[in-house]
């Protein structure tokens, strides 16, 4: 067979392929119903407002909406970049986010490999119990829980301060600003330590225990296996984690800042590029100017995720 | 058969009081909000409530009861859940379901459609202006549609599906069962775990949102009381109740009875979590499962 009646034979089917594509189409109706009306549902909630970022180079105006609005091209990049919030918000979304993966990160780990020595089987199902209620409540539940527990008006935590004579007076500690990163990190892992613990118990249950049976006949007592053993086990879970952490750094947080920093005087320490965008965009109508910080914080954090990709990469694992 | 030297007797004890101390932690907060709650709010501002009432009363919760925007809220948030969960676990199951199909035209560009939005969106003001576009605004549904698909849940429900046995379909079809008819009669009925699993996380997802409502809606009488508790613990409404219980002959009423502001918002924070603590020792085994099945997709 020459090359060329290759192609014709081809070129013939390929059309009438493509007919028969269109009458199997609307021949399997009942089957497509069940998912085109989601992927229309998915067009107008996800896709319409991505187009709508472009808005971040428009001076968009409400009256005009998004077809007549003038565009400005990188005037409010510009104007976030050379702004007096510019550096504070970055500072405090960077350290914000940084004490939280340093902390937030291993804190559910070390409960994990806590529990895991953990023999009494109804101690370890209570700590258990106990500890994953807090991920089921509301942010404004749990802020609720913090405030009234630091609250100058009998709140514990400063009568058991003045109990232990460290303090003389009930501090406020929410209205100061140098307490409020401590509060806000502390207050995230009391709220999911114990359920981000889950993944990594399930993945040390899987563990080979043969392993701590040949490090005990060696002599390796507990607290060596549970960091020669059971911690590298699980160092690939670890990594993958880790890699979506740092794809979320720039999430510094949005909800417990907005609950916890109630207070105006905590702006400097507490105002993130989340809450940020919040502040211009909805509270004062600046859509254009909020939608460029968005989307600076989006393309951050692409950059991100791309590097921590290629470096677990290096290690042998990696998410694509 | 193991010989526990004196390190690690050391190290058990650590834990166990490690362990413990963070279980007390976790625990106290809540314990104390429902001894306060249950506590004379006057006597409470004299302070040295930690575990238990020292003047009894039920006045709080029967203050809590009584106005009718906080039971108002409660039933909101009831109602947004219940819609809420029934819509977004039937629609997002049956697009899951079409999705396991190899016959499936365009199967292939659903799915990275859909993968796309898992990483990237279009940001909060987009989003905002969508919805005042749509209509949605001060709206009971805005905190309803939206949540209708999920695709997280689709690839979730979609492993499951294709788990089940293959010739359940084939022998549907044998009886005349159309798609349709094969997903309500045979598929759904054999998918309990998934569908508590799915249905417990969109449920409390409901019940704890309180930022949608916060920015789409205005109007007092369709907030949920997660919104509301928001605004008492902003004390915006708190002061606006207690001016109204001062006024006139309420304010002694109010003195007699012994309400303050903290001791109602405690109440009220109560009766908002009763809903999650109920449930809660109920669906442990399945959150756990779903945990791990979540974590698979990732």
């Amino acid at each position: 067979m020459s090359e060329t009646t290759v192609e014709v034979l081809q070129a013939v089917p390929q059309k009438r392929l493509r007919a028969r594509t269109i009458t199997r189409f609307f021949k399997q109706w009942d089957l497509q119903l069940m998912v085109v009306p989601a992927i229309i549902f998915i067009f107008i909630f996800s896709y319409i407002p991505m187009y709508g970022t472009l808005m971040a180079f428009q001076n968009y105006n409400i009256f005009k909406g998004f077809w007549d609005s003038p565009w400005v091209g990188f005037k409010h990049f510009e104007m976030f970049f050379h702004s007096r919030d510019f550096w504070p918000v970055m500072r405090n979304t960077l350290v914000i986010s940084l004490l939280k993966l340093l902390i937030g990160f291993p804190a559910p780990i070390l409960l994990a490999l806590m529990l895991n020595e953990v023999r009494k089987m109804v101690f370890k199902r209570v700590v258990q119990t106990i500890t994953y209620l807090p991920h089921f409540m509301s942010w404004v539940i749990v802020a609720g829980f913090t405030i009234s527990m630091l609250s100058t008006d009998n709140g514990s935590f400063n009568i058991m301060l003045q109990k232990l004579s460290l303090i003389d007076e009930p501090v406020n500690w929410l209205s100061a600003s140098e307490y409020f990163w401590t509060i806000l990190v502390s207050t995230n892992v009391w709220k999911d330590i114990g359920f981000a613990s889950i993944i990594y118990l399930a993945a040390i249950a899987g563990v080979n225990q043969d392993m701590y049976e040949a490090a005990a006949i060696d002599g390796a007592n507990r607290l060596k296996q549970m960091f020669l053993i059971t911690l590298p086990s699980i160092l690939p879970v670890i990594i993958i984690f880790m890699i979506l952490a740092i794809g979320n750094l720039l999430n510094a947080g949005f909800e417990d800042i907005l609950l916890l920093a109630t207070n105006p005087a905590l702006r400097d320490v507490s105002d993130v590029l989340d809450t940020y965008v919040y502040r211009m965009g909805i509270q004062s109508s600046r859509f254009s100017y909020a939608t460029a910080v968005g989307l600076f914080k989006a393309i951050i954090s692409v950059i991100l995720l791309t590097i921590a990709n290629l470096l677990a990469r290096r290690t042998g694992n990696s998410l694509w | 058969m193991h010989h526990y030297t004196f390190g690690d007797r050391v190290l058990s004890v650590t834990i166990y009081i490690l362990l413990t101390l963070l279980a007390f932690s976790t625990f106290y907060p809540f314990w104390n909000a429902l001894a306060i709650s249950f506590n004379n709010g006057l006597d409470t501002s004299l302070g040295g409530i930690t575990f238990w009432p020292r003047k009894f009363t039920l006045e709080n919760y029967n203050i809590v009861f009584q106005d009718k925007r906080l039971l108002n809220g409660f039933v909101i948030a009831l109602l947004r859940t219940a819609a809420g969960t029934v819509l977004s676990i039937i629609c997002t199951a049956i697009f899951a379901y079409g999705m396991t199909k190899r016959e499936l035209i365009g199967r292939k560009f659903y799915m990275v459609f859909g993968i796309i939005t898992l990483y990237f969106s279009g940001g909060l003001i987009p989003y905002y202006l969508l919805i005042k576009d749509l209509g949605l605004r001060d709206s009971f549904w805005v905190m309803v549609i939206p949540g209708a698909i999920s695709v997280w849940n689709m690839i979730i429900f979609r492993t499951f599906f294709m788990g089940l046995p293959a010739g359940l379909d084939e022998s549907a079809k044998i009886d005349g069962c159309g798609h349709w008819g094969t997903f309500f009669r045979i598929v759904l009925p054999l998918s309990g775990p998934v569908l508590a699993t799915l249905s417990l996380f969109t449920a409390v997802y409901h019940w704890n949102d309180w930022f949608t409502p916060g920015i789409y809606i205005t109007k007092q009488n369709l907030l949920p009381i997660q919104t509301m508790l928001k605004q008492i613990l902003n004390s915006n409404i708190m002061t606006e109740q207690m001016a109204q219980l001062d006024s006139a002959a309420q304010g002694a009423a109010s003195r007699m009875r012994g309400i303050t502001t903290k001791s109602l918002s405690m109440a009220t924070m109560m009766v908002a979590t009763l809903p999650i603590v109920m449930v809660y020792p109920f669906v442990q085994k399945y959150f756990v499962k779903g945990v791990l099945v979540g974590s698979l997709k990732e």
